[in-house]
């Protein structure tokens, strides 16, 4: 339309940043961190089936802090899509719209993935 | 693809500083971006140092202030000064509103103002709105029928559904909220935004309206409607106190519903 090149204007680099935006962007994330986790999955259960010394090989290198670390972001994955997954439910009902609501919502996922998270290791730890 | 960063024709560096006139005791500095085509210079921040003893309270006041009195180049579009016509919009502080109905005062520190992100400027503040106001036409925005119109009276509404309108009749097409979701800055070539969904839902949810069907017809679109992910971006901007996010739940709604 215009004959010289106009500028774009600003947008990631001067947008304030919300709790609401960060979800969403963490959403997505973790969709694609769970399509590595489900990899993850499938060793385990390969090496489940393929004996004991693939299971021991299997075990050593997630025992390894390396390891134990991409556990536990594949965990906090899961209970971060899994509850934003469960808001957005809700939404698909067109409930929970309110800006009180959306802010009470945003903070109830992040809370509720990190105490689920939480949880699930010391569940995994045998600590309860 | 989306693309995250600016374009190199796009970065912006630091401008000129515009100090306040002396003896001038209750300073503050607003940064504004500036960019003419004339030039062809690169986008630049300018500072300017305005006295806000000598000033009206909302930023539109510092603005006419900074053009009248101490840079008439400086551009953007204003209008009725009461959050009513939707020119002044703008990003100030890292959110999109209208300059005219946000005090100065809401804001610590020095007064940051963009022009609405991602979207191509044609001076200073002044955005291009030309595929805005195309996708809005795209949705129809009047009403249509096909029974004829009652003989001797309008076509009424119920106070039930007239209150439908509500939160929807009282967008003024600011592009606030379009212009500061990411979906519509990754995707503003076939995503409607915001805004025109709001719009559009305004059409669907008129009890006197007879094309509920080809409207949502127009709708039932990957990128036209099902972009939006419920960023609330747009709920969190609007100037208005206006729910777009909760509009176009309403549409997906009507989507799945009427296959029964």
């Amino acid at each position: 339309m215009s004959e010289t090149k106009r500028p774009t204007s600003p947008h990631l680099q001067v947008y304030s940043w919300s709790l609401e935006m960060a979800l969403s962007i963490l959403h997505r994330a973790t969709g694609a961190a769970l399509g590595g986790g489900a990899l993850l999955v499938t060793w385990w259960i390969i090496a489940v089936a393929s004996g004991p010394d693939a299971y021991e090989q299997f075990r050593t290198i997630m025992s390894s802090l390396v390891g134990k670390a991409f556990l536990f972001a594949f965990t906090f994955s899961l209970m971060l899509h899994l509850c934003n997954g469960i808001r957005h439910l809700f939404w698909d009902m067109g409930m929970g719209f309110e800006l009180e609501d959306t802010h009470r919502s945003s903070k109830l996922v992040l809370f509720s993935s990190i105490a689920l998270t939480v949880l699930s290791w010391v569940i995994g730890y045998g600590l309860i | 693809m989306a693309e995250f960063r600016l374009p190199k024709n796009s970065t912006y560096k630091k401008g000129k500083t515009w100090p306040a006139e002396d003896g001038a005791t209750n300073i503050k500095r607003f940064n504004i971006y500036r960019w003419n085509e004339d030039d062809g210079e690169n986008p630049r921040i300018d500072t300017y140092e305005v006295d806000l003893d000598k000033c009206g309270p909302m930023v539109l006041d510092a603005l006419i202030k900074i053009k009248n009195e101490i840079d008439p180049t400086l551009t953007f579009r204003r209008s009725c000064r009461e959050g009513v016509c939707g020119s002044c919009a703008m990003n100030i502080g890292g959110k999109n509103t209208l300059a005219c109905t946000i005090d100065i005062a809401a804001y610590k520190g020095d007064v940051n103002i963009f022009p609405l992100p991602h979207m191509d400027v044609v001076k200073d503040l002044v955005p291009d709105l030309t595929n805005f106001y195309a996708q809005y036409a795209s949705i129809q925005p009047w009403m249509q029928t096909e029974t004829p119109t009652p003989s001797g009276t309008e076509r009424l509404q119920s106070q039930e559904d007239r209150e439908k309108l509500d939160g929807l009749y009282e967008c003024v097409l600011c592009a606030c909220c379009s212009t500061s979701c990411p979906s519509y800055w990754w995707n503003s070539d076939k995503y409607l935004g915001p805004a025109v969904l709001l719009q559009a839902y305004r059409w669907l949810v008129d009890s006197r309206d007879e094309n509920t069907g080809e409207r949502l017809d127009n709708l039932e679109d990957p990128f036209r409607l099902y972009r939006c992910h419920t960023i609330m971006n747009c709920t969190n901007t609007c100037p208005k106190g206006l729910n777009p996010a909760k509009a176009i739940g309403e549409i997906k709604k009507m989507m799945v519903e009427r296959q029964g």
